[in-house]
C-alpha cells in the first residue's frame, strides 16, 4: 500500500531502457517518502525477468505471464493494471511516454479517477498548500513538464486523487543500477481470474516491428548536424569527429527529411531526447522542437554561420563558423592534443 | 453496408508551432493572444480518415465536435468546408479549467448524446500535448480504442482494420465497433475546402451566432436547418458537474513558467585555428573529452 509502482515494458524480450530509467527515478521517490518502489511487468514466457528489474532498486515485481499477454493490447493490459493498482493503491506510477505507455496510462487513469501528467521532464517531492481550501499537503509528487509545444513548464499536482500517474520519455531520466543483488520479491498475477472475453475485442492481424539498431541516446558525446551541414557528402565529416572523439552522431528534422540521415538519428520533439556530456550542434538553428531534445545536454557546443542562430542562446560555446572549415579543424586539434 | 455515424473530435489550438519573433513578449515570454487559433493539425488527419471511410461507404454521416469557446465553431464550419456534414459546438461556463479527465468525459458524455459508431480523434493536441484524450474519451464509453492509426483501411461486418505506425514498426489491428480512434501525424493530409461545401456552410452558425441578426438572416437559418451548428451546455448533454471543470480534474496546475529565451553567456569563437585548437585543449583538460 502507499508505494511507488513502476510500469515496465518489454522491448524485444528485454525490459525496456525507459523502464530501467524509471526504476531509477521510482528508486530515488520510494527512498525519499521511504516506501517501498515495486515493478510491474506484463508478458509471455518471461521467466526470470526480474533479474533485469531488480538491480535498478524494486523490492517487489509482479508478473502477469499469460499467452494473451504476448505482445501490448489496450484492454487485457489496462484491466490488469487496474485490477492491481485498484488492490495495492499505489501513490505513485510511473509509465513510459511510449506508445504503449501513452496509450494504457489514459485508460488506467481514467478507470481510477486518479489524473495523470504526460511527458514529465522531471519528478520531484514537494510541498503544497490549498490557501482557498484551507489545506495542506505533504509530500505530493511534482510533476513537471513542457506544453504549449515547448513554450511552457507547468508543474501539475494532484492533491487528492491516487496514484498520482505521470509518463516520461525514454533517454529523461538517468538509468543506474542501485544494487547488483538488491532482494526483490516476486508476485504473481492471476491473469486468469481477471481478463474477460471482453478484454480480446482487438486483434493483431500483423507486425512489423524494426529491431532498434542506432541508439545515439547512450552516447555521452553527440556531434549533431542540422541542414546548414549541407549535404550527405558533408556528413561524414561529423561521422568521422564523431568517432575520433568517441561519440555518436545526431541530426536535426531538416537533415533528416532532406536525407541526409538516418531518422534514427533525430533528435527532438519527433525524435530522440538526449543528455550527453557534450553536444556539438553544427549547422542547427535551435528550434525550440529541436532544442526540446537536448537542451539538457551538459556542455553545448554551437557551430554556426549565423551569429544570432537561436542555438546560441542555450549553447555554452558558440563557434561562428563554417562546419566544412570547423569540423576538420577539430578533428585535426583533437588528433594532436590527446596524444 | 449501411453508412457508419462517425465523430470527429476537433480541438482549436492556439498556433504553438511557429513561435516567431512577434509572438514574444519583451521579456522573452510567449504572447499566447498573438498566436492564431487554427485546426489542431491532427484532428485534420483524423477529419481526413473519417471522410474517407464516407467516400468508400455511401449514407455515412461525419459530424465534428469540438468542446471550447463560442469561437471554437470555427473549427466546426472548417470541418464542413471540407466535407463533414455537420457538427456541435460543447460550451458551457462550467467546463473552465478541465483537465483531460474532465474533458474526456464532457466528450464522452455528448457523444452518447449524439449517437455513433465509430468516434475519431487526433493523437494529440499542440497547445495541451498529452495525447490522453482520445484514450479517456474511449474509457469513459466502455469502448475499445486503436491509437497512432495510420490508415483505416477498411470495414467488414462490423470490424475496422486499422494500420497504426508505432515507434519502429507498423501494426495492423482489428477492431469490433463502436470503437475509437485516434490518428496519428504520419496519416495522409486533410483535402482541402470543397466549393461546394463551403457554398453550402458558409453561414453556418451557432445560436449564439445568430444574435443580434436581421430578420431575413434569421429566416434563412429557420429554412436551412443544415445551417445550424448545434450548441451543447452540460445540461443538454446530461452531465454531472461534479465531474466537471476544476472540481472535476484531479490534476492542478500548480505554476506556469514561460521558457524565457534569454542570452546565456556563451564563450564566443572564430573558426580560426588556434581558437579551436585551445577550445579541443580545454575540453581534453576539463575532461569533457577523453577520460
Ligand atoms: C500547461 C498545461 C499543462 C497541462 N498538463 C496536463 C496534464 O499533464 N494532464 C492533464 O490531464 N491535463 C493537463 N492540462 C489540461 C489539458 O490541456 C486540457 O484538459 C485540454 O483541454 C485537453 O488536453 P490536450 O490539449 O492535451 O488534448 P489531447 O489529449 O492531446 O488531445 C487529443 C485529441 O483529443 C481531442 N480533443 C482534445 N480536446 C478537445 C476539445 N476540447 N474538443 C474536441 N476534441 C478535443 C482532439 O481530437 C485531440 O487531437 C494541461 C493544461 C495546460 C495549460
Ligand atoms: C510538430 C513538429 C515536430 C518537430 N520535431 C522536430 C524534431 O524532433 N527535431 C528537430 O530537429 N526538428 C523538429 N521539427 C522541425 C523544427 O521546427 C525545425 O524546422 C528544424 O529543427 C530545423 O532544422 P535545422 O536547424 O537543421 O535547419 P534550419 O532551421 O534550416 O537551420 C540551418 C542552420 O544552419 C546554419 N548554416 C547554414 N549553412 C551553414 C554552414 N555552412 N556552416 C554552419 N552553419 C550553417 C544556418 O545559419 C541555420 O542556423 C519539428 C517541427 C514540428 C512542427
Amino acid at each position: 500500500m502507499n508505494n511507488v509502482f513502476v510500469f515496465c515494458e518489454i522491448d524485444e524480450g528485454k525490459v525496456a531502457d525507459v523502464s530501467q530509467e524509471l526504476l531509477t527515478k521510482g528508486r530515488s521517490l520510494a527512498n525519499e517518502l521511504k516506501c517501498d518502489l515495486e515493478a510491474v511487468i506484463l508478458g509471455h514466457k518471461i521467466k526470470n525477468i526480474e533479474k533485469d528489474i531488480a538491480p535498478y532498486g524494486a523490492d517487489v515485481v509482479h508478473i502477469a505471464d499469460d499467452k494473451r499477454l504476448e505482445f501490448f493490447l489496450t484492454l487485457p493490459f489496462a484491466s490488469i493494471i487496474i485490477d492491481l493498482f485498484t488492490k495495492e493503491k499505489p501513490q505513485i506510477a510511473l509509465f513510459g511516454a511510449s506508445t504503449v505507455g501513452r496509450d494504457l496510462a489514459p485508460r488506467v487513469s481514467s478507470a481510477l479517477f486518479s489524473g495523470l501528467t504526460a511527458d514529465c521532464t522531471s519528478l520531484v517531492i514537494g510541498d503544497h498548500e490549498d490557501k482557498k481550501a484551507g489545506k495542506k499537503y505533504d509530500n505530493l509528487l511534482y510533476q513537471i513538464r513542457p506544453a504549449f509545444g515547448g513554450n511552457i513548464i507547468a508543474t501539475i499536482i494532484n492533491p487528492d486523487c491516487r496514484p498520482q500517474m505521470a509518463t516520461v520519455r525514454e533517454g529523461v531520466m538517468k538509468k543506474e543500477i542501485y544494487k547488483e543483488d538488491h532482494k526483490c520479491k516476486v508476485k504473481t498475477i492471476e491473469v486468469g481470474s481477471i481478463l474477460t472475453d471482453a478484454d480480446d475485442a482487438v486483434k493483431i492481424i500483423e507486425r512489423h516491428i524494426e529491431p532498434r539498431k542506432i541508439d545515439i541516446k547512450k552516447s555521452q558525446i553527440i556531434v549533431s548536424g542540422g541542414y546548414g551541414v549541407g549535404s550527405k557528402e558533408n556528413f561524414d565529416k561529423l561521422f568521422e569527429l564523431a568517432e575520433v572523439i568517441g561519440g555518436e552522431v545526431g541530426a536535426s528534422r531538416a537533415a533528416v527529411d532532406s536525407g541526409f540521415v538516418d531518422h534514427a538519428r533525430q533528435v527532438g520533439q519527433t525524435g530522440v531526447t538526449v543528455r550527453p556530456k557534450l553536444y556539438i550542434a553544427c549547422g542547427i538553428s535551435g528550434q525550440v522542437q529541436h532544442t526540446a531534445g537536448m537542451e539538457e545536454s551538459a556542455m553545448i557546443i554551437a557551430i554556426n554561420t549565423d551569429p544570432s542562430a537561436p542555438i546560441n542562446k542555450i549553447a555554452d560555446y558558440v563557434i561562428e563558423g563554417d562546419v566544412g572549415v570547423v569540423i576538420p579543424r577539430m578533428i585535426e586539434a583533437y588528433r594532436k592534443n590527446s596524444k | 453496408m449501411k453508412g457508419l455515424r462517425i465523430v470527429v473530435l476537433a480541438k482549436q489550438v492556439p498556433d504553438t508551432r511557429n513561435v516567431g519573433k512577434d509572438a514574444m513578449k519583451a521579456d522573452g515570454t510567449v504572447n499566447r493572444a498573438a498566436l492564431p487559433a487554427i485546426f489542431n493539425p491532427e484532428d485534420l488527419n483524423a477529419l481526413e480518415q473519417a471522410l474517407r471511410i464516407k467516400d468508400k461507404y455511401p449514407g455515412t454521416i461525419v459530424t465534428i465536435l469540438t468542446m471550447g469557446p463560442g469561437r471554437a465553431a470555427e473549427v466546426v464550419r472548417e470541418g464542413m468546408y471540407r466535407g463533414a456534414d455537420g457538427g456541435y459546438l460543447l460550451t458551457d461556463r462550467a467546463f473552465a479549467g478541465s483537465d483531460t479527465l474532465a474533458t474526456s468525459y464532457a466528450i464522452s458524455c455528448a457523444i452518447k448524446k449524439i449517437g455513433c459508431d465509430i468516434v475519431i480523434a487526433g493523437r494529440q493536441a499542440i497547445d495541451g500535448d498529452t495525447a490522453q484524450v482520445g484514450p479517456q474519451v474511449a474509457e469513459k464509453l466502455g469502448l475499445p480504442q486503436v491509437t497512432y492509426a495510420e490508415d483505416v483501411q477498411k470495414i467488414e461486418k462490423n470490424f475496422v482494420i486499422i494500420k497504426r505506425r508505432l515507434e519502429r514498426g507498423v501494426e495492423l489491428v482489428s477492431t469490433p465497433i463502436p470503437c475509437v480512434i485516434t490518428v496519428n501525424a504520419t496519416a495522409p493530409e486533410s483535402r482541402v475546402r470543397n466549393a461546394k461545401a463551403l457554398m453550402k456552410f458558409k453561414h453556418a452558425k451557432t445560436i449564439t451566432e445568430l444574435q443580434g441578426a436581421d430578420e431575413d438572416y434569421i429566416k434563412m437559418h429557420d429554412d436551412r436547418p443544415y445551417l445550424r451548428i448545434e450548441e451543447l451546455s452540460v445540461a443538454d448533454v446530461e452531465a454531472d458537474t461534479k465531474w466537471l471543470g476544476l472540481s472535476g480534474s484531479p490534476t492542478k496546475v500548480k505554476t506556469i513558467q514561460n521558457v524565457v529565451f534569454a542570452a546565456k553567456e556563451a564563450k564566443r569563437l572564430t573558426s580560426d585555428k588556434e581558437e579551436i585548437n585551445a577550445l579541443m585543449n580545454e575540453l581534453l583538460a576539463n575532461h569533457t573529452l577523453g577520460n
